[in-house]
């Protein structure tokens, strides 16, 4: 090895060292951004070291390097807009959609390396599969988080038969692909294929509610896809930051399914929430609801000792947050104790709600997650729901129904709960909320941001 | 197998590990910025595609380059710089 090889080698470790302090640091709010910008600056000397070292091979083809020149500038434009542009809201599809453009690049990798060596044609067909498994899947769960592909269960018929046969085709090109000594490059190609259509096959049938789950799977597919990617191009770099965000995405996959209480393999299965096989318990729809108007619900509120603010989707899709801060401010100048009980998936990436919230300014010791405010619940005296569904059912401690097992918020806990809500229309669970008909419910019926800004201006009006 | 594909192997697998270790322990409040963090880290493809372009000749593989190009440059500068927006919200407090 070369005295530049091993500066080479020397400064790619330096940068995977930058990458996994990084997300050391992500490990606290005061030092995550120092850490994101570590890993800024590791990623940056990889790519300027790379540069250099294809400057010094001599090994680049002019018409090489201007696709490439091209390619990266648009390519680094488009990402630079989009990720200044957008709306925290909107923050799931875009991540999302980077996750389907790094799954799609790694999959061109493989696809393109004519001089892959026989070792590398295991890691190179796995490196086609997963990446444009995920480019598709991603490019698919994007779009249902957008809202422009619906975000129900679509199942397409015989969907399931259809992705085990282009599991099938994909394992049997791959394998043949490897076999043989001198195999044709289109073979490699069919992998593409079959995969990116499976990626779309596996994609619509999964629930709204499963998103979290899913963007957390499909990230740890890409890290998995750019490691083989690595294996393929012998380049180390790869492979360890691969395998770090591999272990991110597996971990948070677990996280997300745990908090769902549902096995990962069933959420792949998809068609969660249909509603077809839904089973209500008797009486509960019959059951009469307390309805309450914002001005009487203000007054409710301004004069309670404790407040707990349960933020969920409603709240996520309405973009209420900001106006849900300036409710708790306004309660708290009046001596309210008001906190946020944040359930894992609400909002629809993992801690998409935390990051909804501090946009809007919410003091970050307010936010409690589900363990730190279950135990508050009992010495609460409103519990102000907005926009939230299943992650409340009590329906969930008990066998036999869609939510059972599922950890909730225990809401029904406190002395009296306030539930924003536009209708008494079901969750994604597809069933009756018993929350709903308990004799200390009341309902406020109206869209979480409108529902707020009532309950904002009824709290100025009445209790000022 | 080869001595270099076991390497690469151990290298994998301790990344992994490494990656479990670290990662286990970040609160839930931070969970988007870390998966948005990691989705920004897997931009490192853009170093593969780089050295890809030694590779490839042709139209073909010019205009496959060019899109392979794309897609990671846009992975790696869209995913840093919106995990530095979503972080910029948590610093401003205590």
């Amino acid at each position: 090895m070369s005295g530049f090889d091993t500066v080479v080698h020397l400064v790619y470790l330096a940068c995977a060292v930058c990458f996994v302090i990084g997300l050391h640091q992500m490990n606290a709010p005061a030092t995550a951004r120092q850490g994101n910008r570590i890993s800024a600056a590791g990623m940056a000397v990889a790519i300027l070291t790379t540069a250099i070292v294809l400057g010094h091979n001599r090994s680049v083809s002019a018409g090489a390097v201007v696709a490439l020149a091209i390619g990266a500038f648009a390519g680094g434009t488009a990402g630079l807009i989009a990720a200044r542009r957008v709306k925290m809201t909107a923050m799931p599809q875009l991540v999302s959609l980077f996750n389907a453009v790094g799954g799609g690049a790694a999959a061109l990798i493989a696809l393109g390396d004519r001089a892959a060596s026989t070792q590398a044609a295991v890691t190179g067909v796995l490196d086609v599969a997963i990446g444009a498994l995920t480019f598709t899947g991603s490019l698919v769960a994007s779009g249902k988080l957008a809202g422009r592909i619906p975000g129900r269960p679509l199942t397409v018929p015989f969907g399931r038969q259809i992705s085990a046969g282009l599991a099938v085709l994909a394992i049997a090109l791959g394998v043949w692909f490897v076999a043989a000594s001198d195999a044709p490059p289109i073979l490699l190609a069919g992998v593409a294929v079959a995969a990116l259509a499976a990626g779309v096959l596996l994609t619509l049938p999964i629930g709204g509610a499963d998103m979290p789950v899913v963007i957390s799977l499909l990230n740890a597919c890409t890290g998995t896809a750019v490691a083989m990617a690595g294996f393929v191009l012998e380049s180390t770099p790869l492979i360890i930051a691969g395998g770090l965000v591999g272990a991110a995405g597996a971990i948070l996959t677990k996280l997300m399914a745990d908090a769902m209480n549902r096995p990962i393999i069933a959420i792949i299965a998809g068609g969660y929430g249909t509603g077809d096989a839904v089973t209500v318990s008797a009486g509960t729809t019959s059951a009469p609801v307390r309805e309450i108007t914002a001005d009487d619900a203000a007054i409710q509120l301004a004069y309670a000792g404790k407040v707990v603010i349960v933020p969920g989707y409603g709240l996520a899709a309405a973009q209420a947050q900001h106006e849900a801060v300036a409710l708790a401010e306004a309660l708290a100048q009046r001596g309210v104790e008001v906190t946020y009980a944040i359930h894992p998936v609400a909002g629809r990436m993992p801690g998409h709600m935390n990051v909804l919230l501090a946009e809007a300014n919410a003091p970050y010791p307010q936010l409690r997650d589900l363990e730190e405010s279950n135990p508050e619940f009992a010495r609460t005296d409103v519990v102000l729901v907005v926009g939230a569904n299943d992650v409340t059912n009590p329906a969930a401690r008990r066998p036999g129904n869609p939510v059972s097992g599922m950890p909730i918020l225990d809401v029904d806990k406190a002395r009296s709960v306030i539930v924003l809500k536009r209708s008494l229309g079901h969750g994604y669970a597809g069933i009756d909320n018993e929350l709903y008909t308990d004799p200390r419910t009341a309902m406020l019926f109206a869209d979480a941001k409108a529902g707020l800004a009532a309950l904002l201006s009824g709290l100025h009006a009445y209790a000022s | 197998m080869s001595p270099l594909l076991l390497a690469d192997l151990t290298v994998f697998t301790l990344a992994l590990l490494v990656g479990f270790e670290v990662i286990s322990k970040v609160p839930a409040t931070l969970h988007t910025p870390l998966m948005s963090g990691a989705n920004a880290i897997h931009g490192v493809v853009i170093v593969g595609v780089m050295l890809l372009a030694a590779s490839v000749s042709g139209i073909g593989g010019y205009v496959l380059l060019a899109v392979a190009a794309f897609c990671a440059a846009m992975n790696v500068t869209g995913g840093y710089v919106v995990t530095d927006r979503m972080l910029t919200m948590f610093r401003s407090r205590s």
